[in-house]
């Protein structure tokens, strides 16, 4: 065991995973968190806390990982580069794995022009794939990115995010391989709406033997609207909603759209649980958390190991 | 070339309102390429503060000059009668102009007239855009001779994110992803598994990021 992560546990014993995502708040409400982690409990095998996502302000990962896992929910912490250092990024990591965290999610992080806070600095010092590394050899190394030695180090599974939808489509899966290289344990991707393409792209991994080396969760939604479709299948860049999602979203009406959305994702569920060599599934409901128990029992993925 | 833009007549104005005479000083190299500070600019910019004064019944004098470059002390030697004459100085040039006035005329006042925006060129007729960030330490070995330190919106040494489409930004639908760029190069060049390696963190003391920067050349000093 790397880490001895509940998540890293249900893997390694070749359970499906199923893990979920928590938005932490823009305030300091603990009841929010709780409630929406309460809300997980006994449905997810890890919980995600986003950091700062679309970069908006928010509550801490860090902190809201933390209160998580005293109340017995596993928390999976992002860590992204947009507005840490080196420095910065290996202190947080430090007291992030003295406070019980286990799971760690590199990324690079959204640009802050997409945020609440468009003028600020960005920092990129490091990308996602220099952050694994990092990670990976304070863990395996003891050893700092400047070189010193960590007395006592950090045990973290690592993850990363990998989209199959973006472009150019045929170096993804080369640049999972740089992850892979890079030290992941395991990867949780972009969400799929395209299974179509999610079974090329996994072709792709199978091809170079990825799956065997690392745990990959599929990434799934559930809709709310035709219109929410909609904008995610053209505004939003490395998204890719095939015409006939929004199709059933748009035939199923207003009043049965979050409905339908839900079936959509179970179906999606079902579908790429049978591509050999994915490992689990991450659900991502943001402001919509208390949805996930429904899909978990619906997909049939009760009762959790 | 360095790559400026004028700043809005408003803040200029604002600049000098306390003043009734000044002097324009313009350069003749890169701004006066990318048509922010040159010579024409000068002109153009004179009138217009002009015609502004005249309006609000506050006339202004205005003296005109523009060397060939504003950031050499032989060059801005030039202009000391000129400078010495006015109350202030208005700089068409880019920050280093500025400075170069500031340090060789100490008593002076010296304001900025354009935005020092970028290291780049002219992609064709009225469009610039940024190469290089100057990072003091060139990967462009490595990157298929494309910069993704400034070409990246994220500076990305082991791109291109997940937000790469159509061969677009995912920051700005205008600009190119400079790491399509990248493969689409090392793929003409049959270099595509130099993409393979991980480059590792960047050392960016070579860069601001390590104070302010000097090159002192021993060989060349007098």
């Amino acid at each position: 065991m790397k880490s001895g992560s509940n998540l890293e546990k249900i893997l390694c014993a070749g359970h499906f995973a199923v893990t979920a995502e928590l938005g932490p708040p823009k305030s300091v409400s603990a009841e929010v968190v709780y409630k929406k982690a309460e809300t997980l409990k006994g449905y997810a095998d890890a919980v995600n806390i986003t950091d700062c996502q679309t970069a908006i302000v928010r509550m801490s990962s860090i902190a809201a990982g933390s209160m998580l896992a005293s109340r017995g929910i596993e928390p999976i912490i992002q860590m992204t580069c947009r507005d840490r250092n080196r420095i910065a990024i290996q202190s947080d990591l430090l007291g992030a794995s003295a406070l019980g965290v286990k799971n760690l999610l590199c990324l690079t992080g959204d640009h802050q022009k997409f945020g609440n806070h468009p003028q600020s600095k960005n920092v990129f010092d490091l990308d996602s794939i220099q952050l694994i590394k990092m990670v990976k050899d304070m863990r395996d190394e003891k050893k700092f990115q400047c070189g010193e030695e960590i007395k006592v180090e950090p045990h973290f599974f690592i993850g990363a995010a990998e989209n199959p939808f973006s472009e150019p489509f045929e170096f993804r899966v080369l640049r999972l391989a740089k992850k892979v290289k890079a030290g992941i344990d395991f990867v949780q991707t972009q969400v799929v709406y395209n299974v179509e393409k999610f079974s090329k792209w996994m072709e792709m991994v199978r091809e170079l033997g990825l799956h065997e080396k690392v745990f990959i969760l599929a990434g799934v939604a559930p809709l709310k609207s035709a219109g929410m479709a909609k904008y995610m299948k053209n505004n939003v860049p490395g998204m890719d909603v095939p015409d006939k999602i929004v199709e059933r979203m748009t035939v199923a009406g207003k009043e049965k759209a979050k409905e339908e959305g839900v079936n959509i994702c179970i179906d999606i569920i079902d579908q790429v649980k049978e591509i050999k060599g994915v490992a689990g599934v991450h659900i991502m409901a943001i402001e919509w958390e208390e949805i996930v128990p429904e899909i978990v029992e619906k997909a049939g993925l009760l009762p959790r190991p | 070339m360095i790559v400026g833009e004028r700043k809005p007549m408003q803040e200029i104005l604002d600049m000098i309102a306390d003043h009734k005479k000044i002097f324009i000083a313009g350069c003749g190299t890169c701004v006066a390429v990318c048509m922010a500070g040159g010579d024409k600019e000068v002109s153009i910019l004179s009138s217009a503060i002009k015609m502004a004064r005249n309006k609000e019944n506050k006339p202004i004098e205005i003296l005109e000059q523009t060397p060939l470059r504003q950031c050499e002390w032989e060059f801005v030697d030039e202009l000391k009668d000129k400078i010495e004459a006015c109350e202030a100085v208005l700089s068409m040039a880019c920050g280093i102009g500025v400075q170069t006035l500031v340090e060789r005329f100490p008593k002076v006042i010296v304001y900025p007239a354009v935005n020092t925006t970028f290291l780049g060129l002219p992609e064709e007729q009225g469009v610039w855009s940024e190469r290089c960030g100057a990072c003091g330490n060139c990967v462009l070995d490595k990157t298929g001779g494309i910069c993704p330190i400034v070409r990246c919106s994220k500076s990305l040494l082991n791109g291109p994110c997940g937000g790469s489409q159509d061969g677009k930004c995912e920051v700005d639908p205008e600009v190119d992803c400079a790491w399509q760029l990248i493969y689409d190069r090392l793929k003409t060049l049959g270099k595509l598994d130099d993409l393979t390696e991980i480059l590792p963190p960047k050392d960016w003391s070579t860069g601001r990021d390590g104070g302010p920067r000097k090159i002192v050349r021993e060989d060349m000093k007098l």
